[in-house]
Protein backbone atom coordinates (compact mmCIF):
# COMPACT_ATOMS: atom_id res chain seq x y z
CA UNK A 1 0.00 0.00 0.00
CA UNK A 2 1.61 3.38 -1.49
CA UNK A 3 2.24 6.66 1.43
CA UNK A 4 -0.63 8.45 1.62
CA UNK A 5 0.56 12.10 0.68
CA UNK A 6 -0.60 13.17 4.30
CA UNK A 7 1.89 10.68 5.40
CA UNK A 8 3.99 11.59 2.57
CA UNK A 9 4.22 14.89 3.91
CA UNK A 10 5.01 13.76 7.06
CA UNK A 11 7.66 12.11 6.20
CA UNK A 12 9.49 14.69 3.97
CA UNK A 13 9.24 16.90 6.87
CA UNK A 14 10.82 15.04 9.27
CA UNK A 15 13.73 14.38 6.93
CA UNK A 16 13.64 18.69 6.25
CA UNK A 17 13.61 18.56 9.95
CA UNK A 18 16.21 16.84 10.95
CA UNK A 19 19.00 17.65 7.80
CA UNK A 20 18.46 21.81 9.68
CA UNK A 21 18.81 20.63 12.81
CA UNK A 22 22.51 18.99 11.52
CA UNK A 23 23.14 21.98 9.07
CA UNK A 24 22.24 24.54 12.44
CA UNK A 25 25.39 22.92 14.60
CA UNK A 26 27.13 23.15 11.36
CA UNK A 27 27.33 19.50 10.81
CA UNK A 28 26.41 19.55 6.86
CA UNK A 29 28.88 19.81 4.00
CA UNK A 30 27.02 19.72 1.70
CA UNK A 31 23.18 18.15 1.56
CA UNK A 32 23.92 15.21 -0.62
CA UNK A 33 21.65 13.90 -3.89
CA UNK A 34 18.94 11.15 -3.61
CA UNK A 35 20.18 8.50 -5.97
CA UNK A 36 17.32 6.93 -9.03
CA UNK A 37 16.77 3.32 -8.24
CA UNK A 38 17.75 2.16 -11.87
CA UNK A 39 21.28 2.48 -12.76
CA UNK A 40 24.62 0.02 -14.16
CA UNK A 41 27.28 -2.02 -12.73
CA UNK A 42 30.33 -2.49 -14.91
CA UNK A 43 32.77 -4.91 -13.55
CA UNK A 44 35.28 -7.46 -15.40
CA UNK A 45 38.94 -7.15 -15.71
CA UNK A 46 39.44 -7.59 -19.60
CA UNK A 47 36.00 -7.84 -21.22
CA UNK A 48 33.55 -6.08 -19.37
CA UNK A 49 30.29 -6.56 -18.19
CA UNK A 50 27.78 -4.47 -17.79
CA UNK A 51 24.37 -4.96 -15.73
CA UNK A 52 21.50 -3.19 -14.80
CA UNK A 53 20.84 -2.11 -11.05
CA UNK A 54 19.29 -2.46 -8.20
CA UNK A 55 23.02 -4.15 -6.86
CA UNK A 56 21.59 -5.72 -3.97
CA UNK A 57 18.51 -6.39 -2.40
CA UNK A 58 16.08 -3.99 -2.52
CA UNK A 59 16.45 -3.03 0.90
CA UNK A 60 19.64 -2.83 1.15
CA UNK A 61 19.46 0.17 -2.10
CA UNK A 62 21.38 3.42 -1.21
CA UNK A 63 18.81 5.89 -1.81
CA UNK A 64 21.24 8.85 -1.39
CA UNK A 65 23.47 10.24 0.29
CA UNK A 66 25.08 13.68 2.59
CA UNK A 67 27.87 14.27 3.73
CA UNK A 68 28.12 15.76 6.98
CA UNK A 69 31.26 17.03 9.22
CA UNK A 70 32.21 14.96 12.28
CA UNK A 71 35.12 14.91 14.64
CA UNK A 72 34.93 11.30 14.11
CA UNK A 73 33.32 8.25 13.31
CA UNK A 74 31.64 7.66 16.08
CA UNK A 75 30.12 11.40 16.68
CA UNK A 76 29.20 10.68 13.25
CA UNK A 77 27.34 7.75 14.23
CA UNK A 78 25.40 9.71 16.72
CA UNK A 79 24.35 12.46 14.65
CA UNK A 80 22.50 9.27 12.41
CA UNK A 81 20.85 8.06 15.26
CA UNK A 82 18.00 10.88 14.94
CA UNK A 83 17.77 10.02 10.77
CA UNK A 84 14.15 9.23 10.06
CA UNK A 85 15.16 6.54 7.65
CA UNK A 86 14.62 4.08 10.91
CA UNK A 87 11.14 4.50 10.89
CA UNK A 88 10.59 2.73 7.91
CA UNK A 89 13.90 -0.31 8.90
CA UNK A 90 16.30 1.28 6.70
CA UNK A 91 19.79 1.61 7.29
CA UNK A 92 22.52 4.51 7.44
CA UNK A 93 26.11 3.59 6.30
CA UNK A 94 28.64 6.15 7.30
CA UNK A 95 31.95 6.24 5.60
CA UNK A 96 34.88 8.37 6.20
CA UNK A 97 36.02 10.42 3.19
CA UNK A 98 39.57 11.36 3.31
CA UNK A 99 41.60 12.04 6.60
CA UNK A 100 40.12 11.31 10.03
CA UNK A 101 41.66 12.97 12.77
CA UNK B 1 11.08 26.85 5.28
CA UNK B 2 8.11 24.39 6.07
CA UNK B 3 5.48 22.59 3.96
CA UNK B 4 2.19 24.47 4.36
CA UNK B 5 -0.25 22.49 6.10
CA UNK B 6 -1.86 19.63 4.29
CA UNK B 7 -0.03 20.67 0.90
CA UNK B 8 0.49 17.15 -0.12
CA UNK B 9 -3.06 16.58 -0.46
CA UNK B 10 -4.21 19.26 -2.17
CA UNK B 11 -1.97 19.20 -4.63
CA UNK B 12 -2.67 15.43 -5.38
CA UNK B 13 -6.28 16.39 -5.67
CA UNK B 14 -4.91 19.27 -8.02
CA UNK B 15 -2.36 16.87 -9.94
CA UNK B 16 -5.09 13.83 -10.45
CA UNK B 17 -7.87 16.15 -11.70
CA UNK B 18 -5.31 17.60 -14.19
CA UNK B 19 -4.19 14.57 -15.44
CA UNK B 20 -7.39 13.01 -15.81
CA UNK B 21 -8.78 15.75 -17.63
CA UNK B 22 -5.53 14.83 -20.60
CA UNK B 23 -5.72 11.09 -19.84
CA UNK B 24 -9.11 10.35 -19.99
CA UNK B 25 -11.55 9.75 -17.11
CA UNK B 26 -11.15 6.09 -17.78
CA UNK B 27 -7.44 5.75 -17.20
CA UNK B 28 -7.92 7.79 -13.53
CA UNK B 29 -5.88 4.87 -12.24
CA UNK B 30 -2.82 6.00 -14.16
CA UNK B 31 -3.42 9.40 -13.66
CA UNK B 32 -3.48 8.43 -9.63
CA UNK B 33 0.17 6.59 -10.29
CA UNK B 34 1.67 9.12 -12.32
CA UNK B 35 0.32 11.40 -9.31
CA UNK B 36 1.69 9.27 -7.01
CA UNK B 37 4.76 9.07 -9.12
CA UNK B 38 5.80 12.86 -8.92
CA UNK B 39 5.32 12.97 -4.98
CA UNK B 40 7.45 10.51 -4.70
CA UNK B 41 9.96 12.10 -6.14
CA UNK B 42 9.15 15.38 -4.53
CA UNK B 43 9.72 13.24 -1.42
CA UNK B 44 13.19 12.08 -2.52
CA UNK B 45 14.41 14.92 -3.49
CA UNK B 46 13.11 17.61 -1.16
CA UNK B 47 13.82 15.49 2.07
CA UNK B 48 17.50 15.94 1.45
CA UNK B 49 17.32 19.01 -0.53
CA UNK B 50 14.43 20.98 1.15
CA UNK B 51 11.76 22.60 -0.14
CA UNK B 52 12.28 24.46 -3.66
CA UNK B 53 11.72 27.85 -4.17
CA UNK B 54 7.83 27.16 -5.87
CA UNK B 55 7.18 23.37 -4.43
CA UNK B 56 3.72 23.92 -6.41
CA UNK B 57 5.47 24.52 -9.48
CA UNK B 58 8.16 21.53 -9.02
CA UNK B 59 5.34 19.26 -8.94
CA UNK B 60 2.89 20.38 -11.41
CA UNK B 61 6.07 20.23 -13.41
CA UNK B 62 7.71 16.76 -12.86
CA UNK B 63 3.51 15.23 -13.59
CA UNK B 64 3.56 17.52 -16.91
CA UNK B 65 7.19 16.02 -18.04
CA UNK B 66 5.93 12.16 -17.37
CA UNK B 67 2.56 12.94 -18.65
CA UNK B 68 4.64 14.28 -22.14
CA UNK B 69 6.49 10.77 -21.94
CA UNK B 70 3.58 8.65 -21.54
CA UNK B 71 1.27 10.45 -24.34
CA UNK B 72 4.20 10.18 -26.64
CA UNK B 73 5.44 6.44 -25.83
CA UNK B 74 1.61 5.47 -25.46
CA UNK B 75 -0.11 7.45 -27.98
CA UNK B 76 -0.77 4.05 -29.90
CA UNK B 77 -2.01 2.07 -27.38
CA UNK B 78 -4.22 3.39 -25.25
CA UNK B 79 -7.31 5.49 -25.89
CA UNK B 80 -7.44 9.08 -23.97
CA UNK B 81 -9.93 12.08 -23.52
CA UNK B 82 -11.88 12.05 -26.20
CA UNK B 83 -12.14 15.53 -26.50
CA UNK B 84 -8.48 16.01 -26.47
CA UNK B 85 -7.58 12.82 -28.75
CA UNK B 86 -6.73 14.62 -31.63
CA UNK B 87 -4.70 17.64 -30.30
CA UNK B 88 -2.41 15.08 -27.96
CA UNK B 89 -1.78 12.69 -31.72
CA UNK B 90 0.43 15.26 -33.41
CA UNK B 91 4.09 16.89 -31.53
CA UNK B 92 2.80 19.83 -32.90
CA UNK B 93 0.06 20.36 -30.45
CA UNK B 94 1.07 17.73 -27.93
CA UNK B 95 3.35 20.10 -25.72
CA UNK B 96 1.17 23.22 -26.26
CA UNK B 97 -2.11 20.99 -25.37
CA UNK B 98 -0.58 19.45 -22.03
CA UNK B 99 0.75 22.91 -20.86
CA UNK B 100 -2.70 24.35 -21.00
CA UNK B 101 -4.06 21.82 -19.22
CA UNK B 102 -1.91 22.35 -15.98
CA UNK B 103 -2.17 26.68 -16.38
CA UNK B 104 -3.87 27.79 -13.40
CA UNK B 105 -7.33 28.22 -14.88
CA UNK B 106 -7.62 24.98 -16.62
CA UNK B 107 -6.19 22.80 -13.12
CA UNK B 108 -9.52 24.73 -11.57
CA UNK B 109 -11.89 23.60 -13.76
CA UNK B 110 -10.66 19.85 -13.99
CA UNK B 111 -11.26 20.41 -10.29
CA UNK B 112 -14.44 21.33 -10.79
CA UNK B 113 -15.46 18.80 -13.35
CA UNK B 114 -13.50 15.97 -11.40
CA UNK B 115 -15.84 16.95 -8.35
CA UNK B 116 -19.23 16.88 -10.85
CA UNK B 117 -17.80 13.64 -12.08
CA UNK B 118 -17.33 12.49 -8.19
CA UNK B 119 -21.37 13.22 -7.67
CA UNK B 120 -22.66 10.19 -10.07
CA UNK B 121 -25.98 9.61 -9.98
CA UNK B 122 -25.27 5.64 -9.81
CA UNK B 123 -23.35 6.14 -6.87
CA UNK B 124 -24.47 6.69 -3.61
CA UNK B 125 -24.16 9.78 -1.28
CA UNK B 126 -21.44 8.00 0.96
CA UNK B 127 -19.81 6.54 -2.42
CA UNK B 128 -20.20 10.20 -3.88
CA UNK B 129 -18.18 11.49 -0.66
CA UNK B 130 -15.83 9.18 -0.05
CA UNK B 131 -14.74 9.62 -3.95
CA UNK B 132 -14.61 13.19 -3.32
CA UNK B 133 -12.02 13.11 -0.60
CA UNK B 134 -10.04 9.95 -1.84
CA UNK B 135 -9.76 11.83 -5.36
CA UNK B 136 -9.65 15.71 -5.09
CA UNK B 137 -8.62 15.88 -1.54
CA UNK B 138 -6.36 13.34 -0.93
CA UNK B 139 -7.18 11.38 1.41
CA UNK B 140 -6.14 7.57 1.43
CA UNK B 141 -8.48 4.59 2.06
CA UNK B 142 -7.36 4.74 6.09
CA UNK B 143 -7.96 8.41 6.26
CA UNK B 144 -11.12 8.25 5.29
CA UNK B 145 -12.17 4.74 7.11
CA UNK B 146 -10.95 6.65 10.48
CA UNK B 147 -12.61 10.45 9.63
CA UNK B 148 -16.24 7.87 9.04
CA UNK B 149 -15.89 5.49 12.03
CA UNK B 150 -15.57 2.81 9.15
CA UNK B 151 -13.95 -0.21 8.33
CA UNK B 152 -11.08 -0.17 5.69
CA UNK B 153 -12.55 -2.76 4.01
CA UNK B 154 -15.86 -1.18 3.56
CA UNK B 155 -14.28 1.94 2.26
CA UNK B 156 -12.18 0.60 0.46
CA UNK B 157 -14.91 -1.76 -1.62
CA UNK B 158 -16.93 1.77 -1.31
CA UNK B 159 -14.10 3.66 -3.04
CA UNK B 160 -12.81 0.92 -5.53
CA UNK B 161 -16.61 0.08 -7.09
CA UNK B 162 -17.10 4.10 -7.15
CA UNK B 163 -13.80 4.80 -9.32
CA UNK B 164 -15.18 1.62 -11.63
CA UNK B 165 -18.45 3.19 -12.43
CA UNK B 166 -16.44 6.90 -12.81
CA UNK B 167 -13.74 5.18 -15.01
CA UNK B 168 -16.89 4.07 -17.58
CA UNK B 169 -17.98 7.74 -18.07
CA UNK B 170 -16.58 8.60 -21.33
CA UNK B 171 -15.42 12.16 -20.36
CA UNK B 172 -15.19 14.34 -17.16
CA UNK B 173 -18.42 16.19 -16.45
CA UNK B 174 -19.00 18.74 -19.17
CA UNK B 175 -19.79 22.16 -17.02
CA UNK B 176 -21.75 23.21 -20.17
CA UNK B 177 -24.37 19.77 -20.22
CA UNK B 178 -27.92 19.80 -19.82
CA UNK B 179 -27.68 17.77 -16.59
CA UNK B 180 -25.90 20.60 -14.95
CA UNK B 181 -29.02 21.78 -12.80
CA UNK B 182 -29.50 18.74 -11.31
CA UNK B 183 -26.01 17.54 -11.12
CA UNK B 184 -25.26 20.46 -9.15
CA UNK B 185 -27.94 19.63 -6.66
CA UNK B 186 -25.91 16.01 -5.71
CA UNK B 187 -22.46 18.22 -5.83
CA UNK B 188 -23.83 20.69 -2.88
CA UNK B 189 -25.66 18.10 -1.30
CA UNK B 190 -22.02 15.75 -0.98
CA UNK B 191 -20.35 19.23 0.29
CA UNK B 192 -22.95 19.85 3.09
CA UNK B 193 -22.99 16.32 4.14
CA UNK B 194 -19.05 16.26 4.18
CA UNK B 195 -19.40 20.16 5.97
CA UNK B 196 -21.72 18.56 8.52
CA UNK B 197 -19.63 15.46 8.92
CA UNK B 198 -17.05 17.70 10.03
CA UNK B 199 -18.98 19.66 12.23
CA UNK B 200 -21.53 17.58 13.79
CA UNK B 201 -19.59 14.38 12.85
CA UNK B 202 -19.23 10.77 14.53
CA UNK B 203 -15.76 10.54 14.59
CA UNK B 204 -13.72 9.62 17.54
CA UNK B 205 -10.85 11.49 16.54
CA UNK B 206 -11.25 15.33 17.01
CA UNK B 207 -8.88 16.70 14.56
CA UNK B 208 -10.12 15.30 11.49
CA UNK B 209 -13.32 16.84 11.75
CA UNK B 210 -12.14 20.69 11.47
CA UNK B 211 -10.39 18.97 8.63
CA UNK B 212 -13.37 17.65 6.65
CA UNK B 213 -15.13 21.42 7.12
CA UNK B 214 -11.65 23.16 5.66
CA UNK B 215 -12.36 20.64 2.81
CA UNK B 216 -15.59 21.19 2.31
CA UNK B 217 -15.53 24.96 2.01
CA UNK B 218 -12.19 24.35 -0.45
CA UNK B 219 -14.27 22.81 -2.95
CA UNK B 220 -17.30 25.09 -2.45
CA UNK B 221 -14.56 27.87 -3.31
CA UNK B 222 -13.50 26.28 -6.66
CA UNK B 223 -17.33 26.54 -7.06
CA UNK B 224 -18.42 30.39 -5.90
CA UNK B 225 -14.88 31.85 -7.79
CA UNK B 226 -17.54 31.16 -11.05
CA UNK B 227 -20.30 33.21 -10.66
CA UNK B 228 -21.51 31.73 -14.30
CA UNK B 229 -22.25 28.43 -11.83
CA UNK B 230 -23.61 29.56 -9.06
CA UNK B 231 -27.28 29.10 -8.30
CA UNK B 232 -28.47 31.24 -5.35
CA UNK B 233 -28.45 28.00 -3.23
CA UNK B 234 -25.37 27.34 -3.53
CA UNK B 235 -24.49 30.74 -2.25
CA UNK B 236 -26.74 29.79 0.52
CA UNK B 237 -24.40 26.45 1.48
CA UNK B 238 -21.31 28.78 0.99
CA UNK B 239 -23.30 31.07 3.43
CA UNK B 240 -23.98 28.12 5.84
CA UNK B 241 -20.38 26.65 5.77
CA UNK B 242 -18.87 29.99 6.35
CA UNK B 243 -21.04 31.20 9.15
CA UNK B 244 -21.11 28.02 10.99
CA UNK B 245 -16.98 27.80 10.72
CA UNK B 246 -16.66 31.10 12.38
CA UNK B 247 -17.98 29.19 15.15
CA UNK B 248 -15.91 26.33 15.35
CA UNK B 249 -12.99 27.63 17.39
CA UNK B 250 -15.12 28.73 20.44
CA UNK B 251 -16.71 25.12 20.14
CA UNK B 252 -13.55 23.57 21.49
CA UNK B 253 -12.12 24.71 25.04
CA UNK B 254 -7.75 24.92 25.70
CA UNK B 255 -7.97 20.94 26.56
CA UNK B 256 -9.86 20.19 23.59
CA UNK B 257 -13.32 19.64 25.46
CA UNK B 258 -16.60 20.40 23.86
CA UNK B 259 -17.89 24.06 25.13
CA UNK B 260 -21.46 24.11 25.58
CA UNK B 261 -23.22 26.98 23.43
CA UNK B 262 -24.34 29.19 26.05
CA UNK B 263 -20.45 28.71 27.56
CA UNK B 264 -18.45 29.82 24.34
CA UNK B 265 -16.68 32.39 23.93
CA UNK B 266 -17.42 34.55 21.16
CA UNK B 267 -14.36 36.73 21.33
CA UNK B 268 -12.79 33.52 19.86
CA UNK B 269 -15.24 33.48 16.29
CA UNK B 270 -13.90 34.31 13.10
CA UNK B 271 -15.01 37.42 12.58
CA UNK B 272 -13.81 37.41 8.33
CA UNK B 273 -15.42 34.34 8.08
CA UNK B 274 -18.73 36.08 9.55
CA UNK B 275 -18.29 38.88 6.90
CA UNK B 276 -17.89 36.41 4.61
CA UNK B 277 -20.38 34.65 5.47
CA UNK B 278 -23.32 37.47 5.66
CA UNK B 279 -22.05 38.65 2.31
CA UNK B 280 -22.58 35.06 0.39
CA UNK B 281 -26.05 35.33 2.37
CA UNK B 282 -26.91 38.67 0.88
CA UNK B 283 -25.94 37.09 -2.63
CA UNK B 284 -28.38 34.09 -2.02
CA UNK B 285 -30.95 36.05 -1.90
CA UNK B 286 -32.54 36.05 -5.23
CA UNK B 287 -34.66 33.41 -6.96
CA UNK B 288 -37.26 31.97 -6.17
CA UNK B 289 -36.12 28.86 -4.37
CA UNK B 290 -36.41 29.12 -0.79
CA UNK B 291 -33.80 25.79 0.19
CA UNK B 292 -32.97 24.25 3.43
CA UNK B 293 -29.66 25.52 2.76
CA UNK B 294 -30.77 29.39 3.04
CA UNK B 295 -32.67 28.57 6.15
CA UNK B 296 -29.55 26.96 7.69
CA UNK B 297 -27.89 30.01 6.99
CA UNK B 298 -29.98 31.87 8.08
CA UNK B 299 -30.88 30.22 11.41
CA UNK B 300 -26.51 30.55 11.80
CA UNK B 301 -26.80 33.97 10.71
CA UNK B 302 -28.82 34.56 14.04
CA UNK B 303 -26.28 32.90 16.13
CA UNK B 304 -23.43 35.22 14.46
CA UNK B 305 -25.37 38.29 15.31
CA UNK B 306 -25.99 38.17 18.63
CA UNK B 307 -23.12 39.52 20.71
CA UNK B 308 -24.25 37.59 23.52
CA UNK B 309 -25.25 34.32 23.87
CA UNK B 310 -28.66 35.84 25.80
CA UNK B 311 -29.16 38.59 22.64
CA UNK B 312 -29.78 35.63 20.80
CA UNK B 313 -33.47 36.18 19.07
CA UNK B 314 -34.64 33.07 19.90
CA UNK B 315 -38.38 33.91 18.26
CA UNK B 316 -36.86 34.81 14.65
CA UNK B 317 -34.65 30.70 15.13
CA UNK B 318 -37.77 29.44 16.29
CA UNK B 319 -39.66 30.22 13.45
CA UNK B 320 -36.74 29.52 10.51
CA UNK B 321 -37.02 26.15 12.23
CA UNK B 322 -40.66 25.90 11.65
CA UNK B 323 -39.70 26.88 8.30
CA UNK B 324 -37.28 24.17 7.73
CA UNK B 325 -39.56 21.50 9.14
CA UNK B 326 -42.07 22.09 6.57
CA UNK B 327 -39.62 22.13 3.82
CA UNK B 328 -37.25 19.03 5.33
CA UNK B 329 -38.78 17.71 7.73
CA UNK B 330 -36.47 15.68 10.19
CA UNK B 331 -36.19 14.61 13.52
CA UNK B 332 -32.95 15.81 14.21
CA UNK B 333 -34.26 19.34 12.96
CA UNK B 334 -37.28 18.86 15.25
CA UNK B 335 -35.13 18.53 18.21
CA UNK B 336 -33.17 21.64 17.09
CA UNK B 337 -36.28 23.39 17.19
CA UNK B 338 -37.35 21.88 20.69
CA UNK B 339 -34.39 23.31 22.11
CA UNK B 340 -34.95 26.92 20.43
CA UNK B 341 -38.33 26.53 21.72
CA UNK B 342 -36.99 26.11 25.00
CA UNK B 343 -35.25 28.93 25.12
CA UNK B 344 -37.95 31.04 24.06
CA UNK B 345 -40.68 29.58 26.22
CA UNK B 346 -38.84 27.58 28.87
CA UNK B 347 -37.80 24.22 29.34
CA UNK B 348 -40.99 22.54 30.11
CA UNK B 349 -42.36 23.93 26.63
CA UNK B 350 -39.00 22.43 25.21
CA UNK B 351 -39.53 19.06 27.32
CA UNK B 352 -43.60 19.01 25.57
CA UNK B 353 -41.99 19.90 22.01
CA UNK B 354 -39.45 16.91 22.04
CA UNK B 355 -42.49 14.73 23.41
CA UNK B 356 -43.94 15.86 20.23
CA UNK B 357 -41.38 14.54 17.91
CA UNK B 358 -43.60 11.94 15.68
CA UNK B 359 -40.94 9.93 14.60
CA UNK B 360 -38.67 10.32 18.12
CA UNK B 361 -38.02 6.42 17.64
CA UNK B 362 -35.66 7.70 14.53
CA UNK B 363 -33.28 9.66 17.40
CA UNK B 364 -33.09 6.27 19.51
CA UNK B 365 -29.27 6.11 19.58
CA UNK B 366 -28.19 10.31 18.54
CA UNK B 367 -26.75 10.45 22.02
CA UNK B 368 -27.83 14.72 21.76
CA UNK B 369 -31.66 13.12 22.18
CA UNK B 370 -31.18 12.03 25.61
CA UNK B 371 -28.55 14.86 26.13
CA UNK B 372 -31.14 17.43 25.66
CA UNK B 373 -33.96 15.93 27.70
CA UNK B 374 -31.17 16.03 30.54
CA UNK B 375 -30.51 19.43 29.86
CA UNK B 376 -33.96 20.96 29.98
CA UNK B 377 -34.55 18.33 33.26
CA UNK B 378 -31.67 20.24 34.80
CA UNK B 379 -32.93 23.90 34.19
CA UNK B 380 -36.54 22.46 35.87
CA UNK B 381 -34.66 21.02 38.95
CA UNK B 382 -34.99 17.83 38.03
CA UNK B 383 -31.33 16.50 38.74
CA UNK B 384 -32.40 12.67 39.36
CA UNK B 385 -34.06 12.13 36.18
CA UNK B 386 -31.39 14.55 34.49
CA UNK B 387 -28.75 12.57 35.69
CA UNK B 388 -30.49 9.44 34.13
CA UNK B 389 -30.94 11.45 31.19
CA UNK B 390 -27.26 12.33 30.58
CA UNK B 391 -25.98 8.79 31.71
CA UNK B 392 -28.17 7.31 28.66
CA UNK B 393 -26.24 9.75 26.32
CA UNK B 394 -22.95 9.00 27.72
CA UNK B 395 -23.48 5.68 26.76
CA UNK B 396 -24.97 6.67 23.20
CA UNK B 397 -22.28 9.23 22.69
CA UNK B 398 -19.34 8.34 19.69
CA UNK B 399 -15.83 9.91 21.19
CA UNK B 400 -13.93 10.90 23.76
CA UNK B 401 -15.19 14.80 23.53
CA UNK B 402 -18.77 13.82 23.67
CA UNK B 403 -18.21 11.49 26.81
CA UNK B 404 -16.00 14.25 28.57
CA UNK B 405 -18.39 16.39 28.19
CA UNK B 406 -21.43 14.12 29.15
CA UNK B 407 -19.46 13.44 32.04
CA UNK B 408 -19.30 17.00 33.83
CA UNK B 409 -23.10 17.03 32.81
CA UNK B 410 -23.07 14.19 34.59
CA UNK B 411 -21.47 15.79 37.83
CA UNK B 412 -23.38 18.98 37.46
CA UNK B 413 -26.66 17.21 38.30
CA UNK B 414 -24.58 14.80 41.75
CA UNK B 415 -23.16 18.08 42.89
CA UNK B 416 -26.89 20.01 42.79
Amino acid sequence: MPASPEEMQKKTTKWMTWLKDLSDKGHVKALGEPLQPNGKVVKGTTKKQVIDGPYAEAKDVVGGYSIIMAKHIEQAVDLSLGCPIFEDGGSVEIRPIGQLD
Amino acid sequence: MDIEEHFFRHEFGRIVATLTRLFGVRNIALAEDVTQDAFCRAMETWKLRGLPKNPSSWLMATARNRALDILRRERTTRVYEPELTRFLESEWTLVPTVEEAFSTHAVKDSQLRMMFSCCHPRLSEDAQIALILHILCGFSVKEIAQAFVSSYAAIEKRITRAKKILAESRNLFDLADADFPSRLTSVLQALYLLFNEGYHGSSPEAALRMELCQEAMLLMNLLIEQPALVSPQAYALAALMYLNAARLPSRLDGAGNLVSFFEQDRSLWNHNLIADGQALLNLSASGTELTKYHIEAAIASMHTSAARSEDTDWNQIVSLYDMLMAIHPSPVIALNRAIAIAQLDGPERGLQAIRAIHDLHRLSSYPFYPAALGELELRMGNYPVAKTQFSAALSLARNPMERNFLQRRIDTCSES
